[in-house]
């Protein structure tokens, strides 16, 4: 009886214990968005997202230079990345077994690994010293190596999930394999690389570490790919750790901004797959392709 | 279907078939080429600092670059107490909530919440950084370092003031940060183990609690361990919210109020104005370090989380 | 369809940005950084087809970028010392642009008060701990100060501002200069580092009870209290544009004009060089050149309403002759 008891309470308070463990995630969260709302919203006016910054001690100026170089510096990686990393995925998902293959899933694994300010300084290294110039096209490429391997491990992830009776129809029809991968399966399965690829992008938008030393900064709009340019996570950390309260303000302001992006390429990705709980379910993209294949004539 | 027949071009099928097999490989081998180049290009970087230094690199404590004197072991310190103090919070609250939501939680609720990670995880570190600047670090110094010295001030972890940035700051951010990794990963672990389990033990007469010690939580253990190590991984790596948090100030010292200084704070911080080429070096050997140990447990931790989630259930890596 | 509206926008945002504009890069100090951003705006309203791009990112890494060959021209507060000069590929000139000033800002303390520099190196070296310290106390008599715990505050990246301040500390306390030393970074023995002068500044201003040093102009846009510092003839002189200039009456070669003697100096004033390569004068230099001639001639009446001061004018015609 005293030992049923016993076990009673510990139930009670493990369960009670747990139950509390998700405050402790909503409360600090809660707290970050109200301070960011708070303080960035009065902020963030139009002439915010289309002026120029104004020299030290002045008030107003914008960060449209920020929010254009971040646009412009992600176009441009993903113009790099996503051809690479979508022909890497279907690599290792068509040829998938072997030395290459094993070895292309290793280094893509050991990509994820490496900390983004090591990526900037090889960016710098490799590409700012020789060029003899800050650029954007520094930015890009260090943001498409970390891109690089997302992409190529979500393609991978998601081609292999195609059934297999698809694809031994269309080769039993008398297709070229090559024609299969990539007018077939890459073609059938678009919307949802496509997702895959725009939260790497999303991720990429936060990363400031490896822009400080490729694409630096620059006060004024640029559109050149071989001048330093402006980005929003850049911009936000000078501006913080600066003493005027206009920029302080400015950066609070900037980070919402930057949020509102990263909030809009999410929902834009769970929309084009038409899901809203997290990691991938075989059984709904299973669903989705057989509704495709079955509207299509050949 | 006339589009998908052969006939336009001159190969034979199977020839354009080695045709793009050739093609894809020779991307493969440029992306493995460019990793690698990576790597190569880093040591190549480093290895003036490794050659002169020496073991003295390795070893020594103080880091002076205008006197060519330098030694990571107060970065390795800075980004190992750091990092582990971070485990030690997140870990915790992740896998409880992780607990949480998988068995307990009424499933209107789980997908609020999972909202809730799923936001966090997609916050950047910089707004992290800002956030703590400006929310945290003022707290730490006015309200929670006072009370954690008047009630454990005797502990050598409290000693001195707070400078509102420091040591025990920049764990909370991070802890922050990786609370969405590890709690992602333990409940896509947790939901792999079969339901049969966890009603044997119902029906023995377990209470809830030790049903779901015996049933979920010992299964997964070490897919648990394995979660925790890819969320050390991130807190390893992390950069600007540290940089901005950790107080810049290369020395080790027991006392958690303490400014410190990180492997990639340092970088961040020192690297386009380095004062001499030796400094420049200094900061790629220093990368070089960071990167190898980030590795070493990215590894270790893939290697146990796969080896105990089925490959259906896995949706990252 | 993505990239297809991308490049629409752009390729329009290209068209209103077109023109033949020249873009000039620098990168360095922090510690003339307020004004070099008024005489850039100032100059490119003039010269609608100059912009130049400065990025303060500190005296030590203008020189290393400089060098790097990655900007144009760089800033810093200090002189390039025997192995950058040798590093680099062509000579280097010095130009000075405008007279600054260290100030030491304190949070939690009136203003006004008074320290000469060997207290202010024992703050600094963490020999005097708190703010009722004796020595403190006896340049202060009439001011009732707090018991807490000084904080002190420094610069964590390689700056030119630290190089002023510690040899200014060197000169003045012999134990600082044996422990510590000079430089653009040095092993400081307590205290928290900020990024910039701008870093330090906003620290100083969370942080109650810190002491920091900044240059003039972000003490004052932070309003910040500052220290009256004991200079050589024994008074006790809080920086501002006139004590600036009293320090520079009588320039040497190497232009450190640090704790000099005569009535009304301020100890800590410096002076801040644009640095170009000497050679080279055809293109972006040239315009560079010529910005430099404005800013040593008609720049200088924007130096006082920033804080800082102007250059003498005799050195200021010297440097235009060269440029």
């Amino acid at each position: 009886m005293n030992r049923l008891y016993f076990r009673k309470i510990k139930n009670f308070i493990f369960l009670g214990l747990i139950s509390l463990s998700s405050l402790f995630i909503i409360i600090p969260l809660s707290i970050l968005l109200v301070f960011l709302i708070s303080k960035g919203l009065h902020g963030l006016t139009w002439s915010f997202i289309t002026e120029l910054p104004k020299p030290a001690g002045e008030m107003g100026g914008g960060i449209v230079h920020a929010l254009l170089g971040t646009i412009w510096i992600l176009s441009l990686a993903s113009f790099i990345s996503i051809p690479i990393g979508i022909l890497g995925g279907v690599f290792l998902s068509e040829y998938g077994e072997g030395f290459l293959a094993n070895t292309l899933r290793y280094s893509a694994d050991l990509m994820t690994g490496v900390p983004s300010i090591v990526i900037g300084i090889f960016t710098y290294a490799l590409i700012v010293i020789p060029m003899k110039s800050f650029s954007a096209l520094a930015g890009a490429i260090a943001l498409s190596l970390i891109m690089l391997p997302t992409i190529i491990r979500s393609t991978e992830e998601i081609l292999k999930l195609t059934p297999k009776h698809i694809r031994k129809a269309a080769l039993a029809l008398g297709v070229p394999r090559w024609k299969v991968i990539f007018f077939i399966i890459v073609k059938g399965n678009i919307s949802t690389l496509f997702t895959g690829i725009i939260l790497a992008i999303s991720r990429a938008t936060g990363e400031t570490a490896p822009l400080l030393f490729t694409a630096f900064g620059n006060m004024y709009l640029s559109s050149s790919w071989k001048e330093p340019m402006a980005t929003l996570p850049v911009q936000i950390y000078n501006y913080a750790i600066s003493p005027l309260e206009n920029w302080q303000n400015q950066a609070w302001s900037g980070a919402l901004l930057l949020i509102i992006l990263i909030l809009i390429l999410n929902i834009c990705a769970r929309l084009i797959s038409g899901r809203f709980d997290v990691g991938h379910g075989p059984k709904f993209i299973f669903m989705k392709l057989r509704k495709k294949w079955t509207s299509k004539s050949f | 279907m006339t589009y998908l027949s052969s006939t336009r071009f001159k190969l034979a099928p199977h020839k354009q078939d080695k045709i793009c097999l050739w093609g894809l490989r020779l991307f493969a081998i440029v992306i493995i080429a460019l990793i690698v180049g990576l790597l190569i290009a880093l040591f190549h970087l480093a290895f003036p600092a490794f050659k002169e230094l020496g073991f003295s690199f390795f070893k020594g404590t103080a880091w002076l670059p205008s006197e060519g004197i330098f030694g990571i072991l107060p970065f390795v310190y800075g980004t190992f107490l750091t990092s582990f103090l971070a485990i030690l919070i997140a870990g915790p609250i992740s896998v409880a909530s992780a607990l949480f939501l998988s068995e307990i939680c009424p499933k209107r609720l789980a997908s609020f919440v999972n909202l809730f990670i799923e936001i966090l995880a997609s916050i950047p570190s910089i707004i992290f950084g800002l956030w703590g600047l400006f929310y945290l670090a003022p707290w730490m110094r006015d309200t929670a370092s006072p009370f954690l010295k008047s009630h454990f001030g005797f502990l050598p972890f409290f000693e001195g003031t707070s400078f509102g940035v420091g040591l025990l700051t920049a764990s909370l951010i991070l802890a922050l940060m990786i609370i969405p990794t590890i709690t992602s990963i333990c409940r896509e672990i947790m939901k792999v183990v079969p339901c049969e389990q966890k009603e044997a033990a119902l029906a023995l007469g377990a209470t809830r609690q030790e049903m779901l010690k015996l049933a979920v939580i010992s299964p997964s253990f070490s897919g648990i361990m394995g979660a925790l190590m890819l969320g050390l991984g991130r807190a390893l790596g992390e950069t600007m919210a540290v940089a901005m948090l950790i107080g810049n100030n290369p020395k080790i010292s027991l006392s958690l109020f303490a400014p410190a200084s990180t492997m990639a704070s340092v970088i961040a911080n020192e690297y386009s104005e380095a004062v001499s080429s030796l400094h420049t070096s200094a900061l790629c050997a220093v990368a070089v370090v960071l990167f190898f140990i980030s590795l070493l447990i990215n590894v270790l931790a893939r290697v146990i989380v796969w080896r105990f989630a089925p490959l259906s259930n896995r949706s990252r890596g | 369809m993505k990239a297809v509206l991308l490049f629409s926008f752009l390729a329009l945002l290209n068209v209103s940005v077109a023109g033949e504009v020249t873009k000039i890069n620098g990168a360095g100090a922090t510690f003339p950084a307020p004004l070099y951003s008024k005489w850039f705006s100032d100059y490119q309203m003039k010269n609608k087809d100059v912009q130049i791009n400065y990025q303060a990112i500190g005296s030590g890494g203008g020189i290393q970028q400089l060098l790097e060959q990655t900007v144009d021209f760089g800033a810093s507060d200090t002189p390039m010392n025997e192995e950058q000069i040798k590093k680099a590929q062509w000579p280097v000139m010095h130009v000075p642009t405008v007279l600054g000033a260290v100030t030491i800002v304190v949070n939690g303390a009136p203003e006004g008060l008074k320290l000469d520099g060997d207290t202010l190196a024992k703050i600094f070296d963490g020999t005097i701990k708190k703010w009722d310290d004796a020595a403190i106390l006896k340049l202060n008599s009439k001011l009732k100060l707090p018991s807490n715990e000084i904080l002190v505050i420094h610069r964590a990246d390689g700056s030119g501002t630290t190089a002023i301040f510690t040899e200014y500390l060197s000169v003045v306390s012999p134990t600082w200069k044996k422990n510590v030393g000079t430089g653009k970074t040095v092993n400081w023995p307590v205290g928290v580092g900020a990024k910039g002068n701008d870093g330090v500044t906003s620290m100083v201003q969370k942080t109650p009870m810190s002491i920091g040093y900044v240059e003039l102009a972000y003490a004052e846009s932070a309003k910040l209290s500052k220290v009256a510092l004991k200079n050589k003839a024994g008074e006790f002189i809080i920086p501002s544009t006139d004590s600036i200039s009293k320090a520079a009456l009588k320039v040497d070669q190497k232009m450190n004009v640090i704790d000099q003697e005569g009535k009304g100096v301020y100890p800590i004033s410096a002076f801040t060089f644009i640095l170009i390569p000497e050679n080279k004068k055809e293109g972006k230099l040239a315009m560079m050149r010529t910005f430099l001639k404005w800013a040593l001639t008609e720049g200088q009446t924007s130096a006082a309403a920033l804080y800082y001061a102007p250059l003498p004018k005799s050195l200021a015609k010297n440097f235009v002759n060269k440029l």
